[in-house]
């Protein structure tokens, strides 16, 4: 392995290291701004010199190409280095004098201002972006073209490049931020919305989920990812400094032995797509709730401003509105979508009337649209005087129609909330510059799915339903299946957090208690006249009967029945009754009620 | 046979929803006729056709099998099976002389106690125009 100096240090490296690689290694800084660890050494820029002093032939080179070979040896930071640095710098700032990446490098070496005539380019010719879309995305639809001071980075004949595909991964490299990709192709960019920010920004197929994700780890989206769909590109895995890229990763279905669980799958937000009137999906301007808190999270597209949509372009976010309405009971309270309340939204659209005016300034109009305020909790209803006090206006009466349609002057460019006030019984027209949909909760589209692998039913509003709507509001008819949130029906943060503690404690009520007891009415299986014929297995639906081969009968497992007697009224021996319920017993009522 | 011939109406109702549904008439005070005798039942998926061929033999007009509406039952799908066996039970009582109206499946759910009512004065109305059952009266003769 060879041995070489860097500054006064040896080092043993590792053989096929270059100068610029072994020099990160011992965290000396060298600057450089056409390297790319993904990417073939390329000595474009100039930056990354170094001064050879024994062991190669004396005088300047490139550490990027620099093979570290054994004896040599180097300084990083001579007169003679720094000289030369100086020198490259003034001319990529003559070049490039508003780029601010050059002018912050020019800076740090002390080059303020240059001496040759100032133009105003701003591609430093590195290649990046021309080795990237060859070397790692196996593409080449760009080039460098021309000599000299001709020299340009385009595709052939500056025309719009059948291959490319608008991945944009020159435009990531670049170091300039000069690449402007429509220049190559005029195909629609396949832009992958964030799914965290409810598609309002765009993401990347490697990410972060969410901030406070746990574990906080990068995941790849294996949809997007250009490796994983063409076997191509591959730079995260050369560039993560842990080697921490897997791309054979599969998932995993692991078995978790478990005495009971807590369901809490949660709930679909309302699709408000199909719901044409309201125009949600062909005004920029029509939020939902959840595209609305996004925009006023912190950590959200426009980092808590409350902003306008760009008509032009959906994920540009302009200034803040003058006026907003906020839609309640959107597919909630309806007898085409959802005949039941969602709960959440009269207190969450309060909250929004409040953020608007908090966030866009006191002057801001915000109407909200209303069939009736339902503020049941504890202080809910001096909340609603609060926000009422703020001079939002609260209109009775479901809103009917978002258009755009202006009939008069002021209602030009905006949108126009059209609704019936049924306090005054007048239909107005409301011109407002954001609309927001609170759109209603629902069961999720798997739930039944659920509903059936766990041995619990669904309401017919589609969410889980529990085994007493009083008595047992967090147990199921499965024993040690309990239900936590909404799942079980729309709720709140507070109710959720109390239903899931209550599930919690069942669940623990449970381990701790070692024993369970169950109900006196279940299933019992005479064995001496069983004939073994197993129907009632395949009818039970709580798979609480198993057979016995050894003395051919069928068994009832007496902790997991629940009395349904499914297996009962089917047995054809007669052998399956249900205690309290047998057959001499319902005889003995039909008798005494037609006795009479 | 006359008109003024009250019939006599078992229902095997399910604890989960039309018992409850019958429970929920009474306390909110509806009237609904008295023909109706109710044998509680854990679940419709529990009535086993026999229950309903004795009721007849022992001389009922009418048999209603009262479940939780499709997809909510207690039981998970209970219904469906009461649903199969009345299906098939119509075949049979039609073969054995005793009209296929007299044996009747409904859906109540338990905030229902309006349909109950609604359903037992149908029921009676119906059995009134049906008459007695006949097996009631080759019994007596």
């Amino acid at each position: 392995m060879p041995t070489i100096t860097i500054n006064d240090q040896t080092v043993t490296v590792e053989a096929g290291k270059t100068v610029l690689e072994v020099a990160e290694e011992l965290k000396i800084d060298i600057p450089t701004l056409c390297h790319n660890k993904a990417l073939e050494p390329y000595g474009a820029c100039r930056l990354c010199v170094v001064e050879i002093m024994a062991g190669g032939r004396p005088g300047l080179s490139t550490s990027c190409t620099l093979a570290a070979t054994d004896g040599l040896v180097v300084q990083t930071d001579s007169e003679r280095v720094e000289r030369s640095r100086r020198w490259t710098l003034e001319l990529l700032l003559a070049r490039c004098s508003k780029v601010p990446v050059i002018q912050t490098l020019a800076r740090k070496y002390g080059v303020n201002d240059t001496r040759f005539e100032k133009d105003d380019q701003d591609c430093i010719l590195c290649g990046q972006c021309v080795r990237i879309c060859k070397e790692r995305m196996g593409v080449a639809a760009i080039g460098i073209f021309n000599r000299g001071a001709q020299r340009v980075v385009s595709t052939p004949f500056d025309e719009f490049s059948d291959v490319c595909r608008k991945c944009g991964a020159c435009a990531s490299v670049c170091p300039t931020g000069c690449i402007d990709i429509d220049r190559y192709s005029d195909k629609e960019a396949d832009v992958l919305p964030s799914e965290w920010n409810e598609g309002l920004c765009p993401t990347k197929p490697v990410s972060i989920s969410f901030p406070q994700a746990i574990p906080k780890l990068p995941v790849i989206d294996a949809t997007a990812c250009v490796h994983l769909n063409t076997g191509a590109c591959g730079v995260c895995a050369d560039n993560c400094v842990a080697k921490a890229i897997d791309f054979e990763q599969q998932d995993e279905v692991m078995d978790l032995e478990v005495g009971s669980i807590i369901v809490a799958t949660g709930f679909d937000a309302l699709d408000p797509t199909p719901m044409k009137p309201y125009g949600y999906g062909k005004y920029a301007n029509v939020f939902t709730n959840l595209e609305f808190e996004r925009l006023s999270n912190a950590t959200g597209p426009t980092s808590g401003e409350l902003l306008l949509r760009d008509p032009e372009d959906r994920f540009k976010f302009t200034r803040k509105p003058k006026s907003a309405a906020i839609l309640h009971c959107i597919g909630s309270r309806d007898v085409n979508y959802h005949e039941y309340c969602s709960r959440t939204c009269c207190m969450y659209a309060l909250k929004y009337a409040h953020l608007l005016k908090d966030k866009c300034g006191h002057d801001t109009e915000v109407y909200n649209f209303y069939i009736d305020m339902r503020c049941f909790g504890k202080g809910y209803e001096e909340f609603l005087n609060r926000v009422q006090s703020e001079g939002v206006r609260m209109i009775r009466g479901k809103a009917a129609l978002v258009t755009d349609q202006a009939i008069t002057p002021e209602e030009k460019g905006m949108l126009v909330v059209v609704a019936e006030d049924t306090l005054s019984g007048q239909v107005l027209r409301v011109p407002v510059e954001m609309v927001i949909l609170c759109t209603a909760m629902e069961a999720r589209a798997d739930a039944s799915e659920v509903a059936r692998v766990l041995g619990i039913s669904t309401g017919s509003d589609g969410f889980f339903l529990e085994e007493h709507p009083k008595l047992e509001p967090v147990s199921t008819p499965t024993t040690g299946v309990f239900l936590a949130g909404a799942c079980q029906g729309p709720k709140d943060i507070p109710d959720t957090v109390a239903q899931a503690k209550g599930a919690a404690s069942e669940a623990l009520a449970l381990s701790a208690r070692g024993e369970v007891e169950v109900a006196p009415m279940i299933s019992q299986i005479d064995p001496d006249v069983c004939i073994g014929c197993q129907v009632c297995i395949a009818l039970c639906p709580y798979s609480a009967i198993e057979f016995d081969w050894r003395h051919k009968v069928s068994v009832v497992n007496e902790a997991m029945c629940k009395g349904c007697g499914s297996c009962a009224a089917y047995c054809p021996s007669g052998a399956a009754s249900i205690r309290h319920f047998t057959d001499k017993q319902i005889f003995a009522e039909i008798e005494g009620i037609l006795a009479a | 046979m006359n008109d003024t011939c009250e019939p006599i109406i078992v229902a095997f109702l399910c604890n989960w929803c039309t018992y409850t549904a019958a429970d929920l008439a009474g306390t909110s005070r509806l009237v609904y006729p008295a023909n109706v005798k109710i044998v509680r039942m854990m679940c419709s998926g529990m009535v086993d056709p026999k229950y309903v061929v004795k009721a007849f033999l022992e001389g009922a007009d009418g048999v209603l099998i009262g479940g939780c509406w499709p997809g909510d039952c207690h039981y998970i799908n209970g219904n469906m099976k009461a649903r199969r066996r009345v299906g098939l039970l119509h075949e049979v009582i039609d073969q054995f002389g005793i009209d296929r109206e007299r044996l009747w499946l409904r859906w109540v759910a338990a905030s229902e106690g309006n349909m109950f009512v609604e359903v037992v004065e149908e029921m009676t109305r119906k059995l009134r125009e049906l008459g007695p059952n006949p097996l009631r009266e080759k019994m007596i003769a």
